[in-house]
């Protein structure tokens, strides 16, 4: 690390520049970053801290929507007054991203660039059909969450770009998300599998939009058409939640590795994505 | 030599042992104030770094350090050849008897590299960083071995040999064919044939679990000053300084009294720093350099390359009557020793039957070596790996014979007069007693839902004595400092200071307890077999009493009485004889203040090596709910009874208690070791390996059975190392209940338990 | 390489260090402040031994780098007593034997800190799961939670009568 530099940038403007070598590395939360350069992982020359620039942090609202900073950090989240009564699910996920000390500095710019396929926050920003807004040389342009990550490590970020907000779409009455993951432990771990459910429903409790999406199962996170199809038009009965699991189950591409098989993560990517849908359903149904 | 000592008879009401006053080093610690061994500096310390082999077995063919000596900054770099040859001399320090010759190639890798994060190098610089670069520097070439983790695959014919000399012992006759079989250990007694035949009912069963580490907090941390005349210095946390200075003067060829241990505070060990693997480094370092060097190692560095306990086999045949009565058992153990011999096997042999009364038995037990990290000590080690095999094959008998688990263990449990598997003759076991207060406890009716299981399961540790060495010296003032030579991990510190405080009859805050260095005090050896409050416990109450006995006298000479009119009570001495004595008692402060001239420093040394040491056993309840599409196990409640003779200080018996089922907690549902194909670690960090956190674990009900030892001025029995083994069978046999699957490898993971109910209803 | 200068307050007084870019917060701590009640027990942010308080929020500091807490209000374990008076968490963790080796103790302490600061009555489970982030290895948790519950309802009992 002896010729590492840090810098601070307080313009998206320096921001980019300074992102535009080949070995500069964003930082907001670092609590990905710091321990990849710990480890040898990550050698950037260039860590750009990109907290002071103005916006970055913080969540407002624009357009019936919120525009999340991308460095606000996981206990922000939580915080807002509103954020989780209408997202809860969104909530929920970038709460489980590790320990309470993470969340006081993870953002969720990170937890989706970092790229890993098992990232909590990722399959329900998805589900809820979020985008980023995305800053670079030529310009800002936007794009949804799932057009990010293009693999294990890997996104679609050109030299010099990185995420500034992420904006939620405006959300209807009697909507609602939920996410939920698999870990041996209580806390602390990184999911087995994930899934995300939001949906919305007619005033008579029938699911009218619906979309899931998995964590853990593929080499990046996945929307899965089908099981959100499986379930509109339906109350969640029990043949549209086993036609969704059976959905869940085709599309997962998962691998063996230390935290768990294949086969164990397909199996309980449909409990959970059965699991959530009932909640999201039932939050759904409390929304006045 | 020592007697069973009584204290003084004040009508046997202890007013100190038995409370629970505030620890001596307590502030220090809430305040951040105490010094670990990282927290050190000193001027013109240097940082110590190692180089690890990248290679799970390999010959080293040559290193070549000179461009890592040529950066700027570098002030020393070793190898192995900056160490003294050995020979394969048995040392006994720690808590398993060592050969030098495997220890200090263990330390820093000689002619072969055995697992994955073997020390090979290491360099001295004046930063991490550049300390860092020069690991870099350091060109190594390696012939490539063939390597074994398995401890089954290890014991195969045609697995890679480790040790080209290693011939497996304890088979009658020397084999002439090299073996990653160090050594077989047998037990036995009885007609195991007969004893087969005569029973109803037999069970074959095979248990296994993986490595699992012990997991301390704090890295290992020292620093060393070597001084141009060969004195030297080292602060260390561990659990028994004067075997690191033993260790380090042999593995070094020095005078033990140029090697002065200064012990840090320590942050965990569970037998874990009971042996050496920075120090001597540190110590070649600092003398070639000049300077003193710290070391302290990376989190990844603990686990690849410090003593996990043995992964292990476990298969067990167990007859027993309709009755429960069981007839017959037959015990086989396959210990994984890593790198080189010496897992704790032996006691497992030893433990594995040690809570039944079995008139017929055999017990056999492998100690293999594998490319993996050489094991060391883990509380009660090789204890846990039985009882799991032993506990869940009597959970299976009872199953089968439609008896009640606990009743199984009452019928075939050990008594006093019964003599243990391993020889002596069980005397003042509190084992019955501890059964007892499981089944009276109201966690046992406490009712059970859809998918929750409860699971019983009992444990021993033999618990030792052994050498301490004690001062105690009383202040002009008539306070006390009594000095120790065993590091504080769990508390002993203030038991110390409150079975000195007793005997003298003063307050606790009076008494100030401190862990003195290797060159200020007489040896002890380490903190572990749960030894310190039982053995350096009982040197505190002898020299407490002796120095009771010296008061005693200064008194009587005061008032011109004969010694047995002179009664010691309230830290005051008392005159029998009326009218000798005017003003009354004399207190310890009077005597204190006119030492002088009674005599001089009122001060006592007693060294021993404490016999008697009581055996603990513990019986645990645990209930648990799985979740049966996703296999995740919720430990709903806990309790832990067991026999600790006396509890010296109520919480900090209570906290062994606590922390010792966590440990087998997390053993038992998701701590391992995972080794990729090439042998290497895939998770050697707290993310992916998992100990317990606040989370996962509900209140641990610890209940304390007091059967006291005699052998004990208070009755206290050893309690650390007793806990730590029923939980891995406990959790198995409630996850039994709760499933219906009986799950046979630890750990007890929801991907594991899942297949498994899928399996039975496939 | 130069090295950075950074200007923070520590413990509510003004500090000054330099610092190469790759050191952490916790080295920062540790060997230019020489605030050692700051523990490193795995470098990663898995452990919570390094925890201390950052403009009010909870973080594990060696996953901070140091130049980040340029401006910012750093509370370490040093700064949790008032003098020589003890906070009620590290009475009630001396009172309930909620420590042994003392390792994790003090990044316990600062986590709980946090957690009666943002929750002044937390339920068992609550103060479990936001403990979850630090690392015992020598209770098993039981007198860490009854003496932050504890100490939490004498906070709540001193603000009733204050």
């Amino acid at each position: 690390m002896a010729q590492l530099s840090y810098l601070s940038p307080s313009s998206v403007d320096d921001a980019v520049k300074a992102l535009s070598g080949a070995s500069s590395r964003a930082l907001s939360g670092g609590t990905d970053l710091l321990v990849q350069v710990r480890s040898g992982r990550a050698k950037p020359d260039q860590i750009v801290d990109l907290k002071r620039i103005p916006g970055l942090i913080g969540i407002r609202t624009e357009n019936g929507g919120f525009v999340i900073g991308s460095a606000t950090c996981g206990a922000m989240l939580s915080e807002h007054p509103t954020l989780s009564t209408v997202w809860p699910g969104i909530v929920e996920a970038a709460n489980l991203i590790g320990s309470t000390q993470i969340q006081g500095r993870a953002s969720l710019a990170g937890n989706l660039c970092n790229a890993s396929p098992a990232a909590d926050s990722v399959p329900a920003l998805i589900a809820a059909r979020a985008t980023c807004v995305i800053a670079g040389p030529a310009g800002t342009r936007e794009a949804a969450v799932e057009t990010i990550v293009t693999g294990p490590g890997k996104t679609s970020l050109a030299a010099g770009e990185f995420v500034v907000a992420f904006k939620l779409p405006p959300r209807g009455l009697k909507a609602s998300d939920a996410y939920l993951r698999m870990i041996p432990r209580t806390e602390m771990d990184i999911a087995i599998a994930g899934a995300a459910v939001s949906l919305a429903l007619d005033a008579d409790g029938v699911c009218t939009s619906a979309f899931v999406a998995l964590g853990a199962v593929a080499p990046t996170a996945l929307l899965v058409a089908e099981a959100g199809q499986a379930l509109i038009g339906s109350r969640l009965e029990t043949g549209a939640l086993t036609h969704m699991e059976e959905a869940v189950r085709a599309a997962c591409q998962p691998i063996s590795d230390k935290r768990g098989t294949a086969d164990y993560r397909t199996k309980i990517a449909a409990v959970l994505a059965q699991r959530a849908a009932v909640i999201a359903w039932n939050r759904a149904k409390e929304q006045a | 030599m020592n007697k069973p000592v009584k204290p003084e008879d004040t009508g046997a009401i202890l007013k100190v042992v038995g409370t629970r006053p505030i620890r001596p080093d307590g502030v220090e610690k809430v305040t951040g104030r105490a010094a670990y061994g990282a927290d050190l500096h000193l001027p013109g310390m240097l940082i110590g770094k190692i180089k690890r082999s990248p290679h799970a077995h390999a010959r080293i063919i040559s290193i070549d350090t000179r461009k890592a000596l040529a950066l700027p900054g570098v002030k020393a770099v070793m190898t192995s050849a900056d160490m003294p040859d050995l020979a394969a001399e048995h040392y006994e320090a720690g808590e398993s008897a060592s050969n030098l010759r495997d220890l200090s190639a263990n330390v820093m890798a000689r002619g072969k590299v055995l697992y994955h994060g073997h020390a090979i190098a290491a360099v001295a610089a004046t930063s991490n960083a550049i300390a860092d670069q020069a690991l870099d520097l350091i060109e190594i070439v390696y012939e490539t071995l063939p390597h074994v983790i398995d401890v089954e695959e290890a014991m195969a014919p045609g697995a890679p040999i480790l040790h080209d000399q290693m011939f497996t012992a304890g088979l009658g006759e020397t084999p002439t064919k090299a073996s990653n079989i160090a050594t077989k250990h047998r037990l036995d007694r009885g007609d195991l044939a007969a004893g087969f035949g005569a029973a109803d009912i037999i069970v074959e069963t095979r248990y296994s679990s993986a490595a699992v580490h012990q997991g301390y907090i704090e890295p290992h941390a020292c620093v060393a000053s070597y001084a141009a005349d060969g004195q030297t210095q080292v602060w260390s946390s561990s659990q028994g300084h004067f075997v690191i200075r033993g260790l380090c003067a042999k593995l070094l060829k020095m005078r033990f009294s140029d090697v002065r241990v200064i012990p840090a505070e320590i942050g965990g060990g569970f037998g874990g720093k009971t042996t050496v693997y920075l120090e001597p480094l540190a110590l070649v370092l600092s003398q070639k350099s000049g300077h003193p060097v710290k070391m302290v190692m990376t989190r990844e560095e603990v686990f690849r390359a410090t003593g996990p306990t043995s992964a292990s086999v476990v298969t067990v045949k167990m007859g027993a009557k309709l009755d429960g009565t069981i007839t017959a058992a037959q015990v086989d153990l396959k210990f994984q020793a890593g790198a080189f011999a010496g897992s704790p096997v032996g006691a497992a042999v030893m433990t594995s039957l040690a809570c039944y009364d079995v008139a017929n038995f055999e017990v056999t037990g492998w100690d293999v070596v594998t490319n993996s990290p050489k094991v060391a000590a883990y509380r009660a080690p090789g204890a846990p790996n039985a009882a799991l095999g032993v506990e869940c094959a009597v959970d299976e008998l009872a199953e089968k014979l439609g008896i009640d688990p606990m009743t199984m263990r009452e019928k075939n449990a050990v008594r006093n007069g019964v003599r243990a598997p391993y020889g002596p003759v069980y005397k003042n076991i509190g084992y019955v007693e501890t059964l007892e207060a499981i089944k009276s406890h109201p966690h046992m009716s406490i009712p059970l839902g859809p998918n929750q299981g409860r699971g019983i399961a009992a444990g021993f540790w033999f618990n030792i004595g052994g050498e301490s060495t004690v001062n105690v010296s009383i202040n002009e003032d008539g306070t006390a400092i009594v000095s120790t030579g065993s590091p504080d991990i769990g508390g002993s510190r203030a038991s110390m200071a409150m079975m000195a405080a007793e005997v003298l009859g003063i307050g606790v805050e009076q008494v100030r307890p401190i862990v003195a260095d290797t060159a200020s005090i007489g040896f002890s050896t380490v903190t572990g077999g749960s030894r310190t409050t039982f053995a350096t416990g009982m040197a505190v109450v002898q020299a407490a009493e002796k120095l009771v006995a010296d008061m005693k006298r200064r008194a009587a000479e005061t008032w011109g009485v004969e010694i047995d009119q002179v009664v010691w009570q309230d830290g005051a001495a008392h005159c029998l004889q009326a009218g000798k004595a005017p003003k009354g008692a004399l207190t310890l402060a009077a005597l204190a203040g006119s030492a002088g001239k009674t005599g001089g420093p009122i001060a006592t040394v007693v060294a021993l090596n404490a016999q008697g040491a009581g055996p603990g056993f513990g019986v645990h309840v645990c209930d648990v709910e799985v979740d049966p599409e996703t296999g995740h196990v919720t430990v709903l409640r806990y309790t832990a009874a067991q026999d600790v003779g006396k509890a010296i200080h109520p919480a900090y018996v209570e906290g062994q208690i606590q922390g010792g089922v966590a440990q087998g907690i997390g053993w038992a549902l998701n701590e391992e070791y995972v080794f990729s194909t090439g042998g290497i670690m895939e998770n050697a960090g707290f993310l992916d390996y998992r100990v317990p956190v606040a989370s996962d674990l509900p209140m641990i009900d610890a209940v304390m059975v007091e059967v006291p030892n005699p052998a004990h001025p208070y009755g206290a029995k050893g309690v650390g190392e007793v806990p730590i083994v029923p939980p891995l069978a406990a959790l198995a046999i409630a996850v039994r209940h709760a499933t219906g699957v009986r799950m046979h490898d630890l750990p007890l993971s929801p991907s594991k338990i899942r297949a498994a109910i899928d399996a039975k209803a496939g | 390489m130069s090295k950075q200068r950074t200007a923070a307050i520590v413990n509510g007084d003004p500090v000054e260090f330099l610092s190469d870019a790759g050191q952490t917060l916790l080295d920062v701590l540790r060997d230019e402040l020489h605030l050692t009640g700051s523990k490193e027990g795995c470098g990663s942010g898995d452990c919570g031994s390094c925890s201390v308080i950052v403009d009010g929020r909870l973080v594990c500091s060696c996953l901070m780098l140091a130049a980040e807490v340029e401006g910012c209000r750093v509370q370490t374990i040093e700064g949790l007593s008032t003098g020589s008076t003890l906070h009620p968490l590290q009475q009630k963790f001396l009172d309930h034997a909620a420590l042994q080796c003392g390792f994790c103790t003090p990044g316990i302490l600062m986590a709980s800190k946090a957690l009666l600061d943002a929750n002044p009555d937390p339920t068992e489970s609550e103060a479990r799961y936001w403990l979850a982030g630090n690392l015992c290895r020598c209770t098993g948790y039981d007198k860490i939670i009854k003496a932050v519950l504890d100490a939490a309802a004498e906070l709540r009992q001193d603000r009733k009568s204050a």
